[in-house]
């Protein structure tokens, strides 16, 4: 087991990928964050936390969304499915869409289709807190992103959240 | 997590982790029903053949669009227009549906026991509509998620069951799921309309008394006289029947309480229900149908997700 990013380096992290989200898109006039079910909702609940602290004015439209329904194996495997919650409209808006792991890009994809049966957002980016390179399965790269870090497909990444009863911390197992 | 059983034939084989399964996926579901796009492409290259050897308006429609929600592709058959009418037997029939390459078969059938038949000689997964006198699951289920709906759980309410409890295959399947979820049910009607042991059977209250079960219950769910399965006379008239059974506005404003009003329909105004009562504050009887679609995807969702092969 090997530590990439320790507690307070995912701290620092978070703190990046929001000012850089900030900076991106004009103070988040026009932009609504919408974090992936089940687990990408840890990092985004916390960059949302950050984005309050540096733009305290502008009131930030927070969603969530659950691919689950829009999965391409499901003759392989069974998902059981988490809420979405999407109270706003995205029609003309820029979303930033947040997970905890980019790595064959299937979820992402999936992540589209579910996101566009919602309206048609003006731009769709994408923030990830591990960009897990040269294991893609599609075209689908990541706006912003923690870490970058070289993997084989065999290796193990594991991101824990204090949400689950363990300490924030990514590892390769 | 996934269902313990490649089919849905009845509440009777399911866990209460299944049920619990069904009805949290379904509230999943109803979300999706909601959104500016109501369709889903889970099952896109799932084929369902729904199978009616009995007519249905409302449950027919409910799977058919249950399964456009969720992008199979359906084929519809009725008996009544197709080669069943020549003599094909049940078994041929689905056989050579299959061959066609279809997944799954929803199937309504006047004989009890239909789709526990098929499901020992077809390999394709199988969701009863309705079989005779014995279950309707999901009728059963969307019930359940409608009183989870109103009251926010189902265990400890108090639950009365009302009508030709003798025939109906909607009473059977509550029973069972009432009872696995832990809520308390009563069974109301007359006489000729209860089956003798079924307080003893499955626990629950028997009365005759219509008025004490009112002022018992939490929900009550009024039932349809099935006539056309009743092959002898088991009251004296439709009329005496209203009067004695029919629920009317009086019965509901004398109780000093509100209690809801389900029905699985189709309704029988006059008969069971009074029209004030069926179209009144106390009936939730159209949330129902509308439950029934998102408890049908969930249904069917769970099941087409469930291939091991």
């Amino acid at each position: 087991m090997k530590t990439i990013l320790s507690e307070q380096q995912i701290a620092l992290t978070v703190k990046r990928l929001a000012h850089q989200i900030v900076e991106n898109n004009q103070g988040l006039n026009n932009t609504v964050i919408i974090g992936l079910q089940p687990r990408g909702i840890f990092l985004s609940d916390r960059i949302v936390v950050e984005l309050k602290q540096i733009v305290p004015h502008q009131h930030i439209k927070y969603g969530k969304l659950d691919i689950t329904f829009y999965r391409d194996d499901v003759r392989k495997a069974l998902h059981i499915a988490n809420a979405t919650e999407i109270p706003f409209s995205i029609e003309g808006k820029t979303v930033v869409l947040i997970d905890d792991v980019l790595y064959t890009g299937r979820t992402i994809r999936a992540a589209l289709d579910a996101l566009l049966d919602f309206g048609r957002p003006s731009k769709v980016s994408l923030c990830v807190l591990i960009d897990r390179r040269f294991s893609r399965e599609l075209p689908i790269q990541p706006d912003f992103s923690g870490k970058a870090i070289d993997t084989i497909v065999s290796d193990k990444v594991k991101v824990n959240w204090s949400e689950t009863g363990l300490k924030d911390e990514v590892v390769i197992v | 997590m996934k269902l313990s059983t490649k089919h849905l034939l009845g509440i009777k084989d399911l866990s209460k982790e299944d049920i619990s399964l069904i009805l949290s996926t379904a509230e999943q579901f109803k979300e999706v029903l909601q959104r500016p796009v109501k369709k889903v492409p889970s099952l896109r290259d799932i084929t369902i053949v729904n199978l009616f050897y009995e007519n249905s308006t409302r449950t027919r429609m409910s799977f058919e669009l249950a399964e456009k929600r969720l992008s199979a592709d359906v084929l519809n058959f009725a008996a009544s227009s197709s080669s069943a009418a020549k003599g094909e037997t049940l078994l041929d029939t689905v056989n050579n549906i299959l061959s066609m390459k279809v997944d799954m078969v929803v199937m309504r059938h006047s004989a009890s026991g239909a789709p526990h038949f098929l499901a020992k000689h077809i390999p394709a997964a199988i969701v009863n509509a309705g079989d005779g006198i014995n279950e309707h699951p999901t009728q059963a289920l969307l019930d359940a998620f409608s009183m989870k709906e109103k009251f926010g759980r189902i265990e400890g309410l108090k639950v009365a069951i009302i009508g030709d409890i003798m025939h109906s295959r909607v009473a059977l399947s509550n029973l069972y799921l009432l009872k696995k979820m832990g809520a308390e049910v009563m069974v109301v009607g007359p006489p000729t309309l209860i089956p003798t042991y079924i307080g003893e059977a499955l626990g629950v209250k028997v009365t005759y008394n219509l008025q004490e079960a009112l002022k018992w219950c939490d929900v009550a769910n009024v039932l349809r006289i099935q006539l056309e399965r009743q092959n002898q006379p088991l009251f004296s008239s439709l009329r005496e029947y209203n009067l004695a059974y029919g629920i009317k506005k009086g019965n509901l404003e004398s109780l000093g309480k509100e209690i809801v009003i389900m029905h699985p329909g189709p309704i029988n105004r006059g008969v069971e229900l009074d029209s004030d009562v069926a179209d009144g504050k106390h009936s939730i009887i159209l949330n129902q149908v509308e439950n029934g679609v998102a408890v049908r995807m969930a249904v069917l969702y769970l099941l087409a997700g469930r291939d091991d092969s």
